[in-house]
Formats: structure tokens, sequence, C-alpha cells
């Protein structure tokens, strides 16, 4: 059981190391930069 | 007696110096409050593990709850590969150790904790609205709410997040006069949920982790397979209930070891008169 729950756990890890990878890659780093850079309006609760 | 008494204390001061060193890492320009600008830089590029606003003018990195939606609401991605991608592998890894251990709205909560008031335990079935606010505010209205433009807007941030008015809202209305003539309707819904978090973290630990929040709520499902987990030989146990009845989520971790509640603080291994729980990666977890 334990061994099978490890084979999923590194399945999981990699399939999210692709993610990141795939997110990368369609350049969706820098929407979360030029949020990030300025004053978010919807979280300082002027939405 | 003592000696339990002494491992608790070690536990608790370890655990405190990492949750002090990853909140200063997180919100490392703390010069910036003074003057209410927000750092601009490389690492922003880079989403904390834990809860923490973009828009506090100390934070060095990105919030994930908020950058996932930020992705979201551009009309081209939909979904966040990116952040969805590093959330799960955090998870998987650590699971909600990281609320444990590095989240800095963890620490601000058990802070406000400290605040003497009487105490209370959180009817279980609460936990679970943390799960419909991810699917209703992080997941669908980001993604269906659109304007005419098809850019929508991260209905997490706008309607809930107490985190994001406490340390990037007050910051920076305290020294932007020109964006406190523009507070209206929704500050009023957000100061109402930020007021009632202070509360209830007050008489209730974690009382936002445990209700509402959907990145614990996320790692909280990867307790379940996560590399970091906690270990019990049952067979040893006297069932004294001393583990159940010091633990800060209210899980007993002798039933659930994997709860998605446990934030893996190791508060009822250091308490175990029998050392039966351990709380470590697969593999590593000696008893204490
Ligand atoms: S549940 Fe959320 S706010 Fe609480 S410690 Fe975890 S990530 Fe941070
Ligand atoms: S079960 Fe143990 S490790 Fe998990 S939150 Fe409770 S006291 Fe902490
Ligand atoms: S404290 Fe130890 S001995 Fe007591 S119930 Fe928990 S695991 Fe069992």
């Amino acid at each position: 059981m334990e061994k099978k729950i490890n084979c999923f756990r590194i399945v999981i890890l990699a399939f999210a190391i692709c993610l990141i990878i795939a997110g990368i890659t369609r350049g969706e780093v820098s929407s979360v930069f030029v949020k990030a850079i300025n004053i978010c309006l919807e979280c300082i609760g002027l939405g | 007696m003592r000696i339990k008494e002494n491992n608790l204390l070690r536990k608790n001061i370890q655990r405190k110096i990492l949750q002090v060193a990853a909140f200063g890492f997180t919100n490392s320009h703390v010069g910036n409050i003074a003057t209410g600008k927000i750092y601009k830089g490389y690492w922003k590029n880079f989403c904390s593990p834990g809860l923490n606003c973009y828009s506090c003018p100390a934070a060095g990195l990105s919030c994930p709850i908020g950058a996932m939606q930020a992705v979201e609401n551009t009309p081209r991605f939909g979904v966040s590969f990116y952040v969805l991608g590093f959330i799960l592998a955090i998870g998987v890894i650590f699971g909600r150790a990281i609320c444990g251990y590095v989240c800095p709205f963890g620490l601000i909560q058990e802070i406000f904790h400290k605040i003497p008031s009487p105490k209370k335990h959180l009817p279980k079935p609460f936990t679970y609205i943390k799960y419909l606010l991810l699917i209703v505010f992080v997941v669908l209205l980001p993604a269906l709410l659109n304007d005419s433009y098809g850019i929508g807007s991260p209905a997490f941030c706008k309607y809930i997040c107490p985190a994001g008015t406490l340390e990037g809202g007050l910051p920076i209305l305290f020294t932007h006069p020109e964006l406190r003539k523009k507070l209206g309707g929704i500050f009023s819904i957000k100061a109402a949920i930020l007021i009632l978090t202070i509360v209830g973290c007050i008489i209730c630990c974690r009382f936002f982790c445990k209700v509402m929040c959907p990145l614990g709520a996320i790692y909280g499902l990867l307790n379940k397979i996560s590399f970091c987990r906690i270990h019990v030989e049952k067979e040893r146990c006297v069932s004294c209930g001393a583990c159940h009845a010091i633990c800060p989520m209210d899980v007993n971790p002798v039933s659930q070891p994997e709860s998605a509640e446990c934030i893996r603080c190791g508060k009822c291994a250091a308490v175990c008169p029998e050392h039966v729980i351990s709380v470590g990666f697969t593999g590593n977890s000696s008893p204490n």
C-alpha cells in the first residue's frame, strides 16, 4: 500500500512540474508579475 | 510530566522560529510600509507557499491564490498551469505543514489567538465552508464573471480575503489619501469579514485556516498523499487522549493521521507520553 501511495506521489509531483513548465512556456508568469507589482484594487477592497 | 512540558516548549520554540523566519523572508520590504510603495522586483514572478497578499507593501513574493485568479482573469489563459503546478508540487511534498511552519497569515492568526478571551472549538461542519469558497470564489467566479472585454475579476480577493484587507488594504489606504476617498460598499463587506475573522481567531485558533482559506483547502486535500506526514504506532497507544486535547486544529491524530485539517505542528507528538506519534517525511519520521 505504502509503495502504491509513493508511486502516486511521484506521479503527482511529476505532473505538477509539467504544469509549471507548461505555464511558464505559455507566458503566464508575466500575468502574475504584472498583477503583483501594482496595487490590486480588489485586494485592498476598492474592487 | 516535566519531560512532556519541555518537549512541547521545545517544539513550540522551533516552530515559532521557522514561522518568524518565513514571515520575514516573505515580507522582506518592511521599509515600504511607511511609504505605501509596492515592491516591483524580480521575485514577484514567484509565489510564496503560504497566503500573503501581494498588495502588502512589505511583500517580496506573489500570493498563490491571488496569482491563480489573476491568470484565470486573463482571457487567453483561463486556467493557471503555472500556479496550479506550484501549489500541487508544494502540497504533495509538504501538505499542510506549510500552514504550520511557513504561512505568514497562519502566524498572524496564532498571535491574535494569544489575546485573552474565552476559547472555543469549532463544530466540524464549519470546516467544509473553505471547499465551497475555493470552488465558487477562486475557480468558478473568476473564470465565469467577465466584463465586456472578456476580463474577469479575482472574486476571492474582491469580496472575501481578510488577509488582503489586513496586509494590503490597511497599509495602502493609510498611506494613500486619494484611495481613501473611493471607499464604498465592497470595502464595508471586506472590513466586516476582517473583523469577523479577527474575532474568530481570538476565540478559536486559526479560525480563517479552518473555515475560509482556499489554499489550506487544497493543501488539506493533499495531506492524504503528501511526503510529509504523521506516523502513529497504534498498537502502543494507551488512548489517554492527550494528543487530541492539545491539537490546535481539533484533530485526533490516532484515528485521523491523514486529516485535511492537520497542519503537522507536532504538538501531539510532543505531548504523547508513550512517544507513539512522529511527524516527518516518509521513511524519516522518528518518534520524539
Ligand atoms: S490555511 Fe491558509 S491562511 Fe491558514 S496557514 Fe494555511 S495557507 Fe495560511
Ligand atoms: S494532529 Fe498533531 S500535528 Fe496535526 S495539527 Fe493536531 S497537534 Fe498538530
Ligand atoms: S497521546 Fe499518545 S498515547 Fe495518548 S492517545 Fe495520543 S497517541 Fe495515544
